[in-house]
C-alpha cells in the first residue's frame, strides 16, 4: 500500500499539455529530487509551483507542479501532479525518470482504487470515476458523471430503504406480536410491494442495456462473401465520418477496425477478417468460429452484391443473421440489378462507389437502436457488469420471495430472501448494514414495555 | 482468612446462573447479595421469555441453567408467541408469579452443593498485578477468591426517580452500592450511566374489567425445560387485559412533560429505545391516537405483596406521583384504580462492554468476569444467558481450559455477547430476533441440539440427559431417512392436498399446508414418535432450502471467524485505516476478521486494508 505510484493521466497526444500524477508517501520527495525551482518539500499544500524537470543537470521540460498533501487529496495520500508542455516523447521521458527514482507505474485505475480503499469514495463512485476515465464520448461522460453525483447510488439507496421499511414492518410483527395496533404485514401486502419492486428492477435491467450502448457503443460486424464490397463499405462509412482507424480493443474483446460516432453513439466496426478467407477450404473451421463470434455483436450488416444472383452462401448467411439484429445492405446498385430478394427481407440499396445509400443505412442503425431517444433520457443506468449482475441477483431474491409467498412459506422466512436482496444492494454500495434494520425498527414504530 | 474459589456478587438472574453453574461444576462458590430474600426478584415485568428472550431461556436450560425450570414451576400463564408464523421466530412467554419465582429460586440455591449464600454489600475489589484476589465488604471484611463474577444489576450508584424526587436506592428500596463503581473506575474501567423504568402497580379490586378486553390464552401446554413435562392446567391460567391510552391521557402528559424526571432534566443516563416511557412514546409518535397497554397479574400467592397488584405494562413513566394519579385515571376502565406502587425511572452505573472479552472476562483484570446489567444489557433472560456463560468460563479458566465462546450461528446468547463486546452499547441492550442473522437455525425447538453437548462437557448436564439427547438425534436421523423411501398412496391424499399423487412422506411434508396434524392422520407410524422429534423432522424438511441457505451463510461467517487477528497487532502501524476505524479497532481489539467486520465504523475498505496488512506482516497464514 505504501509504495508511490505514477502515471500519465491525460490522453497521450491529445491537447497541448499532459499531466503526470504521482501518489504515495514519497511522491513529494521523489518529484522534488528531479525538480529545479522552489523546494517542494517545503511548499504548502494545494499550491502550484513553477520550475523545470531536470536530469543530470539537463532541463527536460518547463513545468507547473501541483502539491497536494494528505489527506485532502483524491487518494487521501500525498499527491503531486506535473503539468508538462512537451509531447509524447517528453512526457514518456519524465515518466521514465520518475520510475528510475523509485515510483511504480500505476495499474489502470489504481488511483481510484486507493481512493476507495482509503475510504474516500464508495464503490459506485469508484466505478463511475473509472468510467469517466474510460468514456469515449459525450454521452458516456454524462452517464459517468450522473453516477458520480450519486444518481445510481440514490436509486439503489431508495430501493434499499423500501426493503428496509418492509423488513422492519415484518420484524416488528415478529418481535412485538402482542402489539395489535401495529399494521400486520400480511402476505397480500408484502406481495404487492414486492411485485412493484420487482418490476422496477426489471426496468433497471432493461435500461442497463441502453446504458451499455451509451458507454461502450454498438459493436457492428460487416459480413458477406468475398468481393461484395465489405471493405469499401467500411471505408466509405469511416471516410465520410472522418473517423480514425484504430486498433483499440472493442467491448467484445475483438479487434475494432474502425469507429464512427453516430448521434453521439460510438459505432465500433469489429474485424471479421476470418470470413474473407472462406474460399480456402483449410480455413473452413476458422470461418465457422468467426461466424459464431459475429453472432455476439450488437448488429450485423450483411453485404450482398446486387449485381449477382443470390448464391447458396448468401442464403446461408441470410439464414444465420435472421434471428439477430441485422441490416442487409445490397451493394452495387449502380450496376444492373440481378439479385432477387425475398419480399420479406428488408434491405437498404446503395453503392459504395457513389457513396449512395449510406445515409439510409445510418438512418436504419439509428432507428434500430432508438439512438435518437437515448439522449433525452435521464442517465441513471446501471453501466457495468458487476452492477448488473448484483441488480439481477436482487431481482432473483425478490422473485424467490414472491414465489415462496405463493407456496405459503411464513413471513419470517420470506424475510431471509428480503435480507439477501438487501445485502446485494449493500454490496452494490460497498456498505455494511448491520444496525440499520434495528435503527429503522425503532424509528418507525412505537414499541416497548 | 475467608477464601472461595469463586465469588459471585449479586443475586439477580445473572448472578444466580453464574453461581449455580460454578457450584454445580464443583467449585466452592460464595454468592454475596444485599438481601437473600431478594434473590431471583423480578423488579420489572412479571414475565419470563417473550420474543427471542424465550429462546434464550431455552438455551440457558439446554446448557444446564435454572431459569427455565424455575419459570415452569412458577407459572401464571404460558403462551407460544408467533405461533402463526414460521418456526424460526416462535418463542415461549410465561407470566411468572413474582412471589413463587424467587422463592423457588432461593430454594434451589439453598440446596445446591458447594454454594454458600451471604448477605453483604461489596464496595471494593482486591487485585494484585491486574489479577483478582477478592472483595471488600461495606464493613471492611475481606473475602478472597480465585475468580470473581460481578452481576450487580442496577445497584451501582442507583437513583430512583419520580419527577424531581430522587432517592439513592435500588428497586424495592434496597440499598445501593456507593463505591464499587468508583473503585472499578479507579482501576481502569470506563463507567457508563444507563437508565430504565417501570410502570405503576394497581390494585386489582379497583379495576372495571367490563370496560377492558381480555387477552386470549393458549390452550396447548408448553414448558421451557427440556427435562420436565409441563404440569399446569391449561384452563386455570391467569388472564391479562388490554388497556388503551386516549386523547385525555396524552393531554395530561403533554401538559406535565417538564415535571417528568426525563424531560425535566433530572436524568443523566441513557434509556432504551425498546422500552420507552409513555412520555417518550407520546413525544416521539405525535400522530398516534392511542397506545396499547397490558394489565398483567403479578402473583396469586395470598399474603404476598404482589397478590392483587396488577402491572400496567407499557406505562412506564418518571412523572411525579400526583401526575401519575391523573394519568392512570384517564384510562378507560381504570378511572377508579388505586395505585399501589408508583412508576419510577432508575439510573445506574454500568461498565463499557467493549472492555469485556467474548468469554465475559474483563480485559483489564484477570479472572474478573461480568454479566447482566453491569455489561449494559436489560432483561432477566439476557442476564441469565450471560450469567451461565460467565460461570462456565470462570470455571474453565480455573481449570486452564479454553473459554466457551458461542458463535452467532450457535445461539442467541452468542449473538448477545458478540454484539456487546464488539459494538458496545449506549443504551440498555435488549435481544430481538432481528439481531440474529441466522435465527432460522437458532430456534426454540432445537436449543438442546445446538447447546446441550457444551453443557455436558462442562459438567452441567447429567449423563441421562445427554443420553436422551443422543437418542433424539438418532431418531431424527432415522426418520429423515425412512421418509425418503416410504410412500403414501394417492387414495390417502386426495382429500388432503391439491394435485394428489402417490408420493414419499418427504415430498408430502414439503407441500404447503401439510403440518403435524395432517401427517399424524396419514402416517400411522408417526403416532409412536415423540412429538418433539417429529417437529424437528418436519421443520428440517419443510424449510430445507432456507435452512441450507442459512447454513451456507453461516459457513461464510465461519471462514471469516477463522481468520484470526494476532493479539499483538499494532493498529498504528496499519497504514491507510480510516481514523474512526483505527480508534474502534484499538479499543475493541477484535479476535477475528469476522468480529472486526461487525464493528460499526469499520468499513469493508478498512477490512481489506487490514487483510492486506495481516498477509504482509504475518505471512500467508490463511
Amino acid at each position: 500500500m505504501e509504495d508511490t505510484i505514477c502515471a500519465i493521466s491525460t490522453p497521450i497526444g491529445v491537447g497541448g499539455i499532459s499531466i503526470i500524477r504521482v501518489s504515495g508517501n514519497e511522491s513529494i520527495e521523489i518529484v522534488n529530487s528531479i525538480f529545479k525551482g522552489k523546494d517542494l518539500e517545503k511548499s504548502e499544500s494545494h499550491t502550484i509551483n513553477y520550475g523545470h524537470i531536470v536530469e543530470n543537470g539537463e532541463i527536460i521540460d518547463e513545468v507547473l507542479v501541483s502539491i497536494m498533501r494528505k489527506p485532502r487529496t483524491y487518494t487521501t495520500e500525498d499527491v503531486v501532479e506535473i503539468n508538462l508542455h512537451g509531447g509524447i516523447a517528453t512526457t514518456n521521458k519524465v515518466l521514465k525518470i520518475l520510475l528510475d527514482k523509485g515510483c511504480r507505474l500505476a495499474e489502470p485505475g489504481e488511483f481510484t482504487k486507493r481512493a476507495f480503499l482509503n475510504g474516500r469514495i464508495d464503490l459506485l463512485k469508484a466505478e463511475a470515476v473509472q468510467d469517466v476515465i474510460n468514456s469515449e464520448n459525450e454521452f458516456a461522460r454524462k452517464l459517468s458523471v450522473g453516477q458520480l453525483s450519486g444518481k445510481l447510488s440514490q436509486i439503489v439507496r431508495e430501493l434499499k430503504n423500501e426493503l428496509i421499511g418492509l423488513e422492519a414492518n415484518i420484524e416488528v410483527n415478529i418481535d412485538y406480536p402482542e402489539y395489535e395496533d401495529i399494521e400486520e404485514m400480511t402476505i397480500v401486502k408484502i406481495r404487492d410491494k414486492l411485485a412493484d419492486l420487482s418490476s422496477l428492477l426489471e426496468n433497471m435491467i432493461k435500461e442497463a442495456n441502453t446504458g451499455k450502448i451509451i458507454k461502450n457503443g454498438i459493436d457492428v460486424a460487416i459480413i458477406g462473401r468475398p468481393n461484395v464490397g465489405k471493405s469499401s463499405l467500411l471505408n466509405a462509412l469511416l471516410e465520410e465520418e472522418k473517423a480514425i482507424v484504430t486498433d483499440v480493443e472493442g467491448t467484445t474483446r475483438d479487434i475494432v477496425e474502425g469507429k464512427m460516432i453516430l448521434n453521439g453513439i460510438a459505432i465500433n466496426f469489429i474485424d471479421t477478417a476470418g470470413i474473407r478467407e472462406t474460399l480456402d477450404v483449410v480455413e473452413k473451421i476458422g470461418v465457422e468460429k468467426s461466424i459464431k463470434k459475429i453472432l455476439e455483436v450488437d448488429l450485423v450488416i450483411l453485404v450482398l452484391n446486387g449485381n449477382e444472383e443470390l448464391t447458396k452462401e448468401d442464403e446461408n448467411l441470410l439464414e444465420k443473421v435472421r434471428d439477430r439484429r441485422h441490416i442487409v445492405f445490397v451493394n452495387k446498385n449502380d450496376l444492373p440489378k440481378l439479385i432477387d430478394l425475398d419480399s420479406g427481407i428488408c434491405a437498404v440499396y446503395g453503392n459504395t462507389k457513389d457513396l449512395n445509400g449510406l445515409d439510409a443505412l445510418k438512418r436504419e442503425i439509428v432507428d434500430l437502436f432508438n439512438v435518437e431517444n437515448i439522449d433525452k433520457k435521464d442517465f441513471t443506468y446501471i453501466s457495468n457488469a458487476r452492477e448488473l449482475s448484483l441488480i439481477e441477483k436482487v431481482k432473483v431474491s425478490l422473485d424467490k420471495a414472491l414465489s415462496s409467498l405463493d407456496d405459503g412459506v411464513p413471513v419470517d422466512l420470506i424475510a431471509i430472501d428480503l435480507r439477501t436482496a438487501r445485502e446485494h444492494l449493500g454490496e452494490l454500495l460497498g456498505e455494511t448494514f448491520d444496525e440499520e434494520l434495528i435503527d429503522e425498527l425503532f424509528k418507525r414504530f412505537c414499541l416497548g414495555k | 482468612m475467608m477464601k472461595y474459589e469463586v465469588i459471585v456478587v449479586g443475586g439477580g438472574h445473572a448472578g444466580i446462573e453464574a453461581a449455580h453453574a460454578t457450584a454445580k461444576i464443583g467449585h466452592e462458590t460464595l454468592l454475596i447479595t444485599g438481601n437473600i430474600r431478594n434473590i431471583g426478584d423480578m423488579p420489572c415485568n412479571p414475565s419470563i421469555g417473550g420474543t427471542s428472550k424465550g429462546v434464550i431461556v431455552r438455551e440457558v436450560d439446554a446448557l444446564g441453567g435454572l431459569m427455565g425450570k424455575i419459570a415452569d414451576k412458577s407459572l401464571l400463564q404460558m403462551k407460544m408467541l408467533n405461533g402463526s408464523k414460521g418456526p424460526a421466530v416462535q418463542c415461549l412467554r410465561s407470566q411468572a408469579d413474582k412471589e413463587k419465582y424467587p422463592a423457588n429460586m432461593q430454594n434451589a440455591l439453598l440446596n445446591q452443593e458447594h454454594l454458600t449464600l451471604k448477605e453483604g454489600l461489596v464496595e471494593e475489589i482486591i487485585t494484585s498485578q491486574n489479577k483478582i484476589q477478592g472483595v471488600v465488604l461495606e464493613d471492611g471484611t475481606e473475602i478472597f477468591c480465585e475468580s470473581l463474577i460481578l452481576t450487580t444489576g442496577t445497584y451501582l450508584k442507583s437513583n430512583i426517580l419520580r419527577g424531581s424526587e430522587s432517592t439513592e436506592e435500588g428497586p424495592h428500596g434496597e440499598r445501593r452500592s456507593n463505591h464499587l463503581s468508583d473503585d472499578l473506575k479507579s482501576k481502569g474501567f470506563k463507567i457508563i450511566r444507563l437508565k430504565t423504568g417501570t410502570p405503576p402497580r394497581l390494585d386489582a379490586n379497583t379495576i372495571d374489567y367490563s370496560k377492558l378486553k381480555e387477552e386470549l390464552v393458549d390452550d396447548v401446554k408448553y414448558s421451557f425445560s427440556h427435562d420436565e413435562e409441563a404440569r399446569y392446567e391449561v384452563s386455570k391460567q391467569e388472564k391479562c387485559y388490554l388497556v388503551y391510552t386516549n386523547e385525555l391521557t396524552h393531554e395530561i402528559i403533554k401538559a406535565n412533560l417538564k415535571k417528568s424526571a426525563m424531560y425535566g432534566g433530572y436524568v443523566s443516563g441513557v434509556g432504551p429505545r425498546y422500552c420507552p416511557s409513555i412520555e417518550d412514546k407520546i413525544v416521539k409518535f405525535k400522530d398516534k391516537e392511542k397506545h396499547i397497554l397490558f394489565l398483567e397479574p403479578q402473583s396469586m400467592e395470598k399474603g404476598s405483596k404482589y397478590y392483587g397488584a396488577l402491572y400496567l405494562q407499557g406505562f412506564s413513566t418518571s412523572m411525579p406521583r400526583d401526575v401519575q394519579e391523573e394519568m392512570v385515571h384517564s384510562l378507560v376502565g381504570l378511572e377508579n384504580a388505586k395505585i399501589l406502587e408508583y412508576a419510577y425511572a432508575i439510573e445506574y452505573d454500568a461498565i463499557d462492554p467493549l472492555q469485556v472479552k467474548p468469554s465475559l472476562e474483563s480485559k483489564i483484570i484477570e479472572n474478573l468476569f461480568t454479566a447482566g446489567q453491569i455489561n449494559g444489557t436489560s432483561g432477566y433472560e439476557e442476564a441469565a444467558g450471560q450469567g451461565i456463560i460467565a460461570g462456565i468460563n470462570a470455571s474453565l479458566k480455573l481449570k486452564n481450559k479454553e473459554p466457551l465462546i458461542l458463535k452467532r450461528n450457535e445461539a442467541y446468547i452468542g449473538v448477545l455477547i458478540d454484539d456487546l463486546v464488539t459494538k458496545g452499547t449506549i443504551e440498555p441492550y435488549r435481544m430481538l430476533t432481528s439481531r440474529a442473522e441466522y435465527r432460522l437455525i437458532l430456534r426454540h425447538d432445537n436449543a438442546d441440539l445446538r447447546l446441550r453437548d457444551y453443557g455436558y462437557e462442562v459438567g452441567l448436564i447429567s449423563k441421562e440427559a445427554k443420553e436422551r439427547l443422543d437418542f433424539k438425534r438418532k431418531e431424527i436421523k432415522r426418520i429423515k431417512k425412512s421418509i425418503q423411501k416410504e410412500k403414501i398412496k394417492k387414495e390417502c391424499l386426495v382429500d388432503i392436498i391439491d394435485n394428489a399423487r402417490t408420493m414419499s412422506i418427504y415430498e408430502l411434508i414439503k407441500r404447503p399446508l401439510v403440518d403435524m396434524d395432517v401427517l399424524l392422520k396419514v402416517v400411522p407410524t408417526f403416532k409412536d414418535v415423540d412429538k418433539e422429534i417429529l417437529e424437528e423432522v418436519i421443520i428440517d424438511v419443510k424449510y430445507e432450502g432456507y435452512i441450507e441457505k442459512t447454513y451456507r451463510d453461516a459457513e461464510k461467517l465461519l471462514r471469516m471467524e477463522s481468520k484470526q487477528i494476532p493479539a499483538d497487532i499494532d493498529y498504528d502501524k496499519v497504514q491507510n485505516l480510516a481514523t474512526e476505524a483505527r480508534q474502534k479497532l484499538k479499543s475493541v481489539r477484535p479476535l477475528t476478521i469476522a468480529q472486526a467486520s461487525r464493528i460499526s465504523g469499520v468499513n469493508p475498505a478498512d477490512i481489506s486494508i487490514l487483510l492486506v496488512y495481516l498477509k504482509k506482516e504475518y505471512g500467508k497464514n490463511e
